[in-house]
């Protein structure tokens, strides 16, 4: 590729793209879920079966469409028809109805559920009705490898306006003016941010797009860095060009491998047109990115932390100020502005649209619209981008299509292992950053996972807790001990050695750790404990003084018996059961209680539900210690 | 074994040279992870004299990541997501289903070294939860029979 050597030819490219001759186009999903569900071979299978027939079509291979659950994703244009679950044995049928006869292949069509009329679209999906797409507007219609794929659909014509028609100032005012507040979790205005690293007393500033996404159950930044990298550098140069900086990192989580693949791709096709390196697209602006790796631990996604990782130390977090954005905080000390990749990729939107519409969107204090990564126990895992307002019964009813199986609702957890879990009371809540910070979860980085009855919601907190535990780096007493001990307690209320008292213990070294951490991990860690104890209260005391898990998830509590009417008999239970507590009556099986240790074995080794775990009532325990 | 001026690209040149010998330290990591499957002691030991960074130093911070191994992996490579969505929807079970048949906790390599079990926090398939990554393949929506079959692939490999 030639580079441009001014904006006219960036114009120019983007008008010869347009006039390009269009042949039908399959746009088959290389996210990585559609990936596990084999879409590379539905790729080849679609080369090989347009040559054998001499169809004339392109394939192109997008990012993430947010359905993950019913991969490998197919779409068709011109027609608009939608499949889902394509295998490479369906492709034959598939291209000779749809391109042979124009008319949708109906078995492979979007359905609800089997009962359900197939639906030919994906603007008539339920899941995408709600929906409002801005930050994903382009993945699954682009080639997230091809940087004139991102030109011909109007990308860098925000970098565009602002490099032609707008000064610094002017970028750095709208962004303010848009209110875009930080999507990597705590909300903070970007706009104040830049204006902070702009004020900073250096000729050199940097910037750090933070991909880190350590939250263990989202993936939100993943598909815009896999799916549509070019938004990301766009954001960042527009950042640079406000602000003055000259080099940018993408801090980008290790586990993310084709990230880092189709980052790398952006970035030096990006230098090879001339929209990085040295003066861009003729004028005196210079800014460069490099990808830097992540290595495993959940800390470097807080931002001193990273700035400690990229430097090449120990991940450890410090205190502030010095802030990033203050000379002597950044990294090697350099003013830095650090962003989440979301809100970066906000930025072009926001330039080439004006403020004004942003605001239109979304709520009046948090404009504009928030991804989710929306999973757990709904009938569509997805990835979801939502005005903020919506309501949490929105997304789990209206997009994520209710509750799998169609068992009862508990609870939703939102914003990652620092966030907490709403009841069902709480499902009309608006979703913005403040009202959910005020429900006593957060918005966090976007994480939001469903459970239902079969769920326990000690355990919940039991896990998210453990996460943090194991992630804290360990600098701090308060979180490295406090954590810990938290664990314990719920370690001994989940195996049926809770005591009278543990609650309230939980509730104080929870706080005590909030208040004494020195880093946002160790000041939220007890979020997920503290709200379940708030709304779900009830479940921790069965445990403790009824010694009973009502979802059946924590073993060693309960009495477990078998239901004699249900049983047929097949003798599975005693063949799992190690501790022969499990006897043969003359045509019944019975649990031996003195021998029990309640392990689950047999529970699970059930094939009919006959074993049940039943809530011990002649057992007193007396609550006056 | 690594070239500092490289791998630091044009950022390079704002920085002292202790400054970019130091940054480039995590990457060797990963560089030297990829071509030995682990951090043999040997190669850190070069790397410290290399990067004239004390070797307590490049240990303490190559331990601080959790990506990074001190001993030898299997040849075979399982990992299972225990992210929150897997983890809702029973990937304590998978753990303790390959626990089980392989014979090994999760963390650890088979004393005949044909695999290495370990667990990460999300590999961004949630929908396909619970998810195990097979060297480096993403197996989704397991069940029972699914996982077994999995097992038995990985013992027929060694045989
Ligand atoms: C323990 C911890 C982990 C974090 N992980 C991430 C992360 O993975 N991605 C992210 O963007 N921000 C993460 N953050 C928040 C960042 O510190 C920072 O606030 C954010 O990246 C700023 O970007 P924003 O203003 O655009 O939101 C984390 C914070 C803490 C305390
Ligand atoms: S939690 Fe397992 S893939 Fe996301």
């Amino acid at each position: 590729m030639e580079r441009l050597k001014n904006i006219d030819d960036l114009k120019r490219l983007r008008d010869a793209l347009n006039i390009e001759i269009t042949r039908p186009v399959l746009e088959v999903c290389g996210g990585s879920a559609c990936r596990a569900g084999g879409s590379k071979k539905v790729v080849l299978a679609v080369k090989n079966e347009a040559d054998i027939r001499g169809i004339d079509l392109e394939v192109k291979v997008t990012g993430c469409r947010g359905l993950c659950s019913k991969g490998p994703n197919v779409k068709v244009r011109p027609h608009g028809y939608f499949y889902t679950r394509v295998k490479p044995d369906m492709v034959a049928s598939l291209l000779g109805y749809t391109i042979g006869a124009n008319t949708p292949f109906r078995p492979l069509l979007y359905r609800d559920d089997i009962l359900s009329e197939p639906i030919e679209k994906v603007e008539d999906i339920p899941l995408y009705k709600k929906q409002f797409r801005l930050v994903l507007r382009h993945n699954g219609r682009i080639d997230p490898k091809s940087i004139t794929d991102y030109i011909k659909i109007g990308g860098y014509s925000a970098l565009q306006k602002a490099l032609s028609s707008m000064t610094p100032d002017d970028v750095l005012n709208e962004i303010d003016k848009a209110n875009l507040r930080g999507r990597g979790g705590a909300g903070f205005p970007a706009g104040k941010k830049w204006k902070h690293t702009k004020s900073a007393k250096s000729d050199i500033k940097l910037i750090v797009a933070n991909g880190d996404e350590g939250d263990p159950g989202a993936f939100m930044d993943r598909s815009i860095m896999e799916g549509n990298p070019h938004s990301l550098l766009e954001g960042m140069l527009l950042n640079a060009y406000a602000i003055g900086a000259q080099y940018g990192f993408i801090y980008v989580r290790h586990e993310y491998p084709l990230a880092v693949e189709n980052l790398n791709a952006a970035i030096s096709e990006a230098r090879e047109l001339g929209l990085l390196g040295k003066n861009i697209l003729g004028i005196d602006f210079s800014f460069d990115i490099s990808i830097r790796e992540g290595a495993g631990a959940f800390v470097c996604g807080e931002s001193t932390a990273l700035i400690a990782s990229i430097e090449g130390a120990r991940g450890f977090p410090r205190p502030r100020p010095p802030r990033l954005s203050e000379v002597g905080g950044g990294v090697w000390g350099y003013p830095t502005n650090l962003n989440n990749i979301e809100t970066f990729a906000n930025v072009p939107i926001i330039i080439e649209k004006g403020a004004d519409y942003f605001l239109s969107i979304g709520t009046e204090s948090s404009p504009g619209t928030k991804v989710f990564a929306l999973a757990g126990k709904v009938k569509n895992s997805c990835l979801v981008e939502v005005p903020m307002g919506i309501t949490l019964r929105e997304i789990v009813y209206d997009i994520g299509g209710g509750i799998l199986g169609n068992k009862k609702f508990k609870a939703i957890q939102t914003g990652g292992p620092s966030g907490g879990c709403l009841p069902e009371g709480m499902l009309d809540t608006p979703v913005d950053f403040d009202t959910l910070t005020k429900a006593g979860s957060m918005m966090g980085s976007g994480g939001m996972i469903v459970l239902d009855e079969d769920n326990c919601m000690v355990d919940v907190a039991k896990y998210f807790l453990s996460f943090c535990q194991s992630e804290s780096c360990g600098k701090c007493p308060p979180c490295r001990i406090g954590t810990y001990q938290m664990l314990q307690i719920l370690e001994r209320i989940t195996t049926g050695k809770g005591e009278h008292g543990d609650i309230g213990r939980l509730e104080e070294i929870g706080k005590k750790v909030v208040e004494g951490s020195l880093c946002g991990l160790g000041n939220s860690a007890p979020n997920p404990v503290l709200s379940t104890i708030k709304y779900f209260r009830q479940e921790y005391e069965e445990h403790i003084y009824d010694k009973y898990c009502r979802s059946k998830t924590c073993a060693g509590l309960g009495l477990y018996v078998i239901d004699d009417e249900a049983c047929f008999l097949c003798g599975l239970c005693k063949e799992a059961c190690s501790f022969d507590a499990i006897k043969e009556g003359k045509d019944k099986f019975f649990i031996d209680q003195d021998y029990c240790t309640k392990c689950k074995a047999c529970y699970t080794a059930c094939p009919i539900e006959a074993v049940k775990i039943e809530k011990k009532t002649s057992v007193k325990v007396s609550k006056s210690h | 074994m690594i070239n500092v001026q490289e791998e630091m690209e044009i950022v390079g040149d704002i920085l002292t040279d202790e400054q970019k010998r130091r940054a480039v330290l995590i990457h060797a990591f990963h560089k030297i992870q990829k071509e030995n499957n682990y951090l043999p002691e040997d190669k850190l030991v070069a790397l410290s004299e290399e990067l004239n960074i004390p070797l307590s130093d490049v240990y303490s911070t190559a331990s601080f990541y959790k990506q990074f191994y001190f001993k030898p992996r299997g040849r075979n490579i399982v990992c299972v997501c225990v992210g929150t969505a897997c983890h809702v929807r029973g990937a304590q079970d998978v753990v303790h289903q390959l626990e089980k048949d392989f014979g090994i906790k999760a963390g650890e390599t088979a004393s005949d070294m044909s695999v290495t079990l370990e667990t990460v926090g999300c590999v961004g398939c949630c929908g396909l939860a619970p998810v195990l990554v097979v060297n480096e393949e993403i197996v989704g929506e397991l069940t029972k029979a699914k996982t077994e079959g999995i097992i038995d692939s990985i013992t027929q490999i060694q045989r």
